[in-house]
């Protein structure tokens, strides 16, 4: 049974009784997993390669759908209701619950037009009121005094940080409860890195966070929480300091020591 | 002889050889271009896009009728051809993917792809001119159709599973609807490519005459009803180049120059779509 500490704070999710199967696999990836996601604060999982961290990240948002034969049994609370249910609005879901990705993904448009994608999906027409949402996406993102002499410009002519940046902020344009980061540095220098660490330290005020790193360092300094998971089960979610000095379980501490991984 | 002396003799044999069969393959394409210009260029006049043709011997014919013919019969098979490779594109990359009937419809256009022209046009003779009694516009522009949707199908399915699935999946996550999706994100990436495959296929069906000779036949005189024999550059031009006539075959020459250079200028432009994709 996987150590879990006693979260104080509201819980953003419950996770119950969780498995996951990828289309014709003979095992699951995630296997009875519980765990409860603390609200407003950041949630890290770490792991090694493999280990379900970020199969469990994608179930939040029910990614997997997107791809046929994919099978979720337990339960994933969201505000009392189980999101697993077959019957879950997914596009009302992944408004509410958002996602950024490992490699930055704008959109082949405008840096406006980015981040107003999800706006006016939802059906906000008002130019003003777009623009005002907009301009506050992008302060939020700290990347607004950087492109807003060029908001018409193709948003792919960015670099890879200030992409990521704006990916953040097309994310937090919908006002979202929960973020959703899948490594969201991997594909960046240390200097983007570090912007993007203090944003999300930032964005933890307004929305609760879960990010799944292979850079324990990263963990460490961003996380309120800190959950190391290993071959598909949750080993110990933990107040993050504890987890990195004082870790309950041998195979926690073996890990972030470096034993293996 | 060392070992090093054979290695660069067999060095220089191989380029030599094969400089060689590049100069005499561009030296046949640049005797068939520059045969083309000088006859073309000096069969041009304005008459030739003012008149219609004419009996033989008769110094104004032209080639209005060919000309207007050529573009009905294109325009008619691209606005049938290109939304239907579009989508049918767009249903093998976003919803078909690896299911049996998308690769079904992969493969059989695949073989389309390379099958003769002309099998498509006696097929087109069975289906339409035979059961209608007579060549029609309509016969030529489903011929040049049939020809033309399995390159666009094929192109935009390619094009589309360029587009990185993170892309779909970003766009899935802001709450957007599987159509809008791909409208709105995967066709926006996939354009410059898409745009090329329509290009490329419009070239292709401009210069076939095959098909043409069982469906839309040949008319001297301009005609623009779909549902009457039309004239088109390409059926033309073979008329006018096989007759025994001078003064045909000159207007043989201006029709192949004609064709060539449209063909041209489209390819041209899709490389240029193509080259602006990639510089980005």
């Amino acid at each position: 049974m996987a150590t879990i500490v006693d979260i104080t704070e509201e819980k953003a999710l419950k996770v119950k009784d969780f498995e996951f199967m990828y289309a014709g696999a003979d095992a699951p990836s995630v296997k009875k997993l519980n765990m409860p996601i603390a609200k407003h604060s950041i949630t890290a999982l770490i792991g090694p390669s493999g280990c379900g961290k970020t199969t469990l990240l994608r179930s939040f948002n029910r990614m997997h759908d997107l791809y046929p034969g994919n099978k979720y049994s337990g339960e994933i609370l969201f505000k009392e209701r189980n999101i697993l249910n077959p019957k879950e609005d997914l596009i009302k879901l992944r408004i509410q619950i958002g996602m950024i990705f490992q490699k930055p993904t704008a959109f082949p448009m405008s840096i406006f037009d980015n981040v107003a994608y999800g706006l006016r999906l939802q059906g906000l027409k008002n130019k003003t009121e777009l623009q005002g949402r907009v301009e506050k996406a992008l302060q939020d993102a700290a990347i607004w005094n950087e492109v807003k002499d060029r908001l018409k410009h193709d948003a792919n002519g960015l670099s890879g940080g200030q992409q990521q940046r704006l990916c953040i902020a097309r994310a937090v344009a919908v006002e979202p409860e929960i973020l959703l980061f899948d490594e969201p540095t991997s594909a960046l220098d240390p200097i983007s890195t570090a912007g993007i660490e203090e944003l999300i330290v930032e964005l933890r005020e307004r929305v609760s966070i879960i990010i799944v790193t292979h850079n324990m360092q990263q963990a460490a300094r961003v996380s309120d929480y800190t959950g190391f998971m290993y071959l598909g089960e949750l080993v110990e979610l933990g107040r993050t300091e504890e987890i990195f000095v004082t870790p309950k379980e041998r195979l926690t501490e073996e890990y972030i020591t470096g034993k293996f991984g | 002889m060392t070992h090093t002396q054979k290695r660069i003799i067999i060095n220089n044999i191989v380029m030599a050889l094969s400089t060689l069969s590049a100069v005499i393959g561009i030296s046949f394409l640049i005797w068939i271009l520059s045969v083309l210009v000088i006859n073309g260029i000096d069969a041009l006049s304005m008459t030739i896009f003012a008149n219609e043709g004419a009996p033989p011997g008769n110094e104004d014919g032209g080639l209005k009728h060919a000309l207007i013919g050529q573009l009905i019969l294109v325009t008619y098979a691209t606005l049938f051809g290109v939304p239907l490779g579009v989508l049918a594109g767009t249903y093998l990359s976003e919803y078909g993917q690896k299911a049996k009937l998308a690769e079904t419809i992969r493969d059989v256009s695949d073989i389309m792809m390379s099958a003769p022209s002309i099998v498509i046009g006696a097929f087109v003779y069975a289906i339409v001119v035979a059961p209608t009694g007579h060549f029609s516009g309509w016969a030529g522009s489903i011929a040049l159709t049939i020809i033309m949707l399995p390159i666009v199908l094929r192109t935009t399915d390619d094009m589309l599973q360029l587009v990185p699935s993170t892309l779909r999946e970003a766009a899935f996550a802001l709450g957007a609807p599987k159509y809008k999706v791909i409208t709105q994100v995967v066709y926006r990436g996939a354009k410059a490519g898409i745009l090329t495959g329509i290009l490329l296929a419009v070239a292709r069906v401009a210069g076939e005459t095959a098909p043409l000779l069982f469906t839309s036949f040949n008319d001297n005189f301009l005609n623009t009803d779909m549902s009457q024999p039309m004239a088109s550059l390409t059926v033309t031009m073979y008329n006018y180049a096989t007759s025994p006539y001078e003064d045909w075959q000159k207007l043989g020459w201006a029709a192949a120059f004609i064709l060539s250079m449209f063909i041209l200028t489209l390819n041209i432009i899709g490389r240029l779509f193509l080259l602006k994709r990639k510089g980005k």
